[in-house]
């Protein structure tokens, strides 16, 4: 089979990219797109440090062949700050010490922005669930918990003063 | 759940300094790393992509204890992509130990194994590839011949007489102290404790491998410089340990590497033995191209050096008021097939016993012993971790026996500034007390009055 153009919209632009058949997302984003935030941890889609968001849904991209998702809207980290502001959830992980090692921090943080596009308001039990596919070595979940809730009651606050 | 966004410190310290010049404890500083982290600009050593990126794959011993008697990477060299496949022969100081740097001999482990194989997963060949996929298709097709030896996997077998040899650079199968078979305690006269205690109790402990998983694999990514020098990006949790190790294996001047490091997804210790980026730059010299080697999760877990499995006896005589007069303690420490950092995590349970307690009598033989198992390294505070588990435990168990409240007992055997310690030193500083009294009163723990004016600084009330 021969490598094919694929194209994908990123973080808003339209890119597009040579793939050889069975190319994973992840390798394309961060080989040929040079967008490195998304992190290669088991490539077996167990720990979650991949994590983007393909049509909104967060998707492990170890483990999604990029011709299968040729077409879609991708966002990944790069695409979450806008003109060098941090959103929310950004500043929420800083400022509650959501980081230690930083390398599980790209899966994390993209799977709080699918859960706060969905539910503004989740629980603490809302945030568990959405981070329960997300591995912290460093074994900082209750920071990252209070950091995501943090972020959606920022968020809210935002949208009242808006 | 709470917020973390106020002062940390709230209490007396951070109050008798307000105001004052010093502002930092009691104050929320922000880590000076954690905007690269939550923009995703932080560079870790695989966001490095350099042209003509070539990939190396090791080929792993599928035995525990062999003989090598043919190693035959034909058909390796055969698949499109393989560009080099490199073996012991290859490496210029292929023999080492990575405390050679602090005068620990002998050395003793291969980078690429020679004529043995001692541990399951052990590195034989390097296969250097254009793609990921060629180097793990020509690992694959690496052909090795083995002649079976018997493997021994515990402890107290790999010391028994007839034991098969393990680590011929060792030559027996314990690293040798100062001419001591293993490192030893001797204060007092436990015999005699033990013949004058009301009660002698004595368990066994002991703990299994633990993998230190971080989330990032160990590797690291070398790239040759237009002037001759190597630039290597490294996870490593020690960058100028790994450089000046890496420059003895490859018989190289400490000013002909560059590592570009400190970034490290996850270390717990995994990441400072150095064992990706000597054959990395052996191999990004030899195909004069940048090279990556990085461990999959599947190698992460068989063959990063895991924290070492212990066993450890603890015999005690105890008396009948719960003071602890004599404590024996026989502790081996599985360094697997290899020493790497296993001598010095030895010395540091030796240096660790009896625990905090002040014992008159202490005798200890810690025992650094190598067995067919994956060489055992660095997990924090390896060689304290374990034998504290069997030190507190051993404490519990006292207190269930003589029906005592485990932290009165604790509080009776505590060390106290002054007291001299197993070491010859004489403690100083000491907290134990004062730490148990705090402890028991968050937790609603009932102690009677004369254990709660206990003091590290005095013996009252012993």
């Amino acid at each position: 089979m021969p490598s094919q153009i694929v194209s994908l919209d990123v973080n808003g632009e339209r890119r597009e990219f040579i793939a050889a058949p069975g190319a994973t997302l992840l390798a394309c984003l961060r080989e040929s797109l040079g967008l490195t935030a998304a992190k290669r941890g088991c490539a077996q889609g167990a720990c979650g440090t991949c994590t983007v968001l393909v049509d909104g849904r967060p998707e492990a991209a170890c483990l999604v062949a990029v011709e299968t998702v040729a077409g879609s809207a991708i966002r990944t980290l790069e695409g979450v700050a806008t003109g060098g502001d941090l959103d929310e959830v950004q500043s929420a992980f800083i400022d509650c010490f959501a980081t230690q090692c930083g390398f599980c921090t790209p899966g994390m943080i993209m799977v709080a922005e699918a859960l706060l596009d969905r539910d503004p308001d989740p629980s603490e039990a809302d945030v568990i669930e959405a981070i329960s596919g997300n591995v912290c070595r460093c074994t900082g979940y209750r920071p990252i918990v209070i950091a995501i809730l943090e972020a959606a009651r920022r968020r809210r606050e935002r949208a009242v003063t808006r | 759940m709470t917020y973390r966004l106020a002062p940390i410190d709230t209490g007396a310290f951070a109050a008798e300094r307000d105001g004052g010049d010093l502002t930092v404890i009691g104050s929320v500083v922000r880590r000076s790393d954690a905007r690269g982290h939550v923009t995703g600009r932080t560079e870790f050593f695989e966001d490095v992509a350099p042209p003509r990126l070539a990939h190396l794959k090791m080929h792993r011993s599928a035995r525990h204890h062999a003989r090598i008697r043919d190693v035959d990477a034909t058909e390796a060299l055969a698949v499109p992509g393989v560009l080099r496949v490199l073996t012991h022969a290859d490496v210029p100081n292929n023999l080492y130990t990575v405390l050679k740097l602090i005068g620990v001999q002998p050395d003793d482990e291969p980078v690429l194994a020679v004529d043995k194989v001692r541990y399951l997963g052990e590195p034989i060949c390097a296969v250097v590839a254009e793609t990921e996929a060629a180097a793990l298709e020509g690992a694959a097709r690496v052909k090795v011949a083995y002649d079976d030896l018997p493997p021994v996997f515990d402890v107290e077998e790999a010391l028994r007489e007839g034991a098969p040899l393990v680590n011929e650079y060792q030559g027996q199968n314990h690293f040798v102290y100062e001419g001591h078979h293993c490192r030893r305690i001797r204060f007092g006269d436990v015999r005699e404790a033990f013949a004058r205690a009301d009660h002698v109790f004595e368990w066994r402990y002991q703990s299994a491998p633990i993998e230190q998983a971080p989330v990032e694999t160990t590797g690291c990514v070398v790239v040759p410089q237009a002037d001759g020098r190597l630039r290597i990006h490294s996870d490593t949790q020690a960058c100028f340990f790994t450089l000046d190790n890496t420059a003895l294996i490859l018989g190289t001047p400490f000013n002909k590497l560059r590592i570009v490091g400190g970034t490290v997804g996850g270390g717990f210790g995994g990441k400072v033995d150095v064992v990706v980026e000597p054959i990395a730059c052996v191999a990004a010299m030899a195909v004069d191209r940048p090279v990556k080697f990085v461990y999959d999760r599947a190698e992460e877990m068989q063959v990063s050096s895991p924290r070492a499995a212990e066993r450890i006896y603890i015999k005690d005589a105890v008396m009948g008021d719960g003071r602890i007069t004599g404590r024996q303690v026989t502790l081996y420490v599985d360094a697997g097939a290899y020493a790497r950092h296993t001598p010095y995590g030895t010395t540091k349970a030796a240096a660790h016993l009896p625990g905090p307690y002040s014992i008159p009598n202490v005798w200890a033989d810690c025992h650094c012993v190598f067995t067919n198992r994956t060489p055992s390294s660095a997990m924090r505070g390896f060689g304290v971790t374990i034998a504290d588990f069997a030190l507190e435990s051993q404490m519990d168990r006292i207190a269930r026996a003589l029906g005592m409240d485990p932290l009165q007992l604790r509080l009776l055997n505590a060390y106290r500034d002054g007291d001299l310690k197993a070491h010859r030193k004489v403690a100083k500083g000491t907290a134990l007390v004062e730490v148990i009294q705090k402890a028991a009163e968050l937790a609603g723990h009932e102690l009677p009055e004369t254990y709660r004016r206990m003091s590290s600084t005095s013996r009252e009330g012993l």
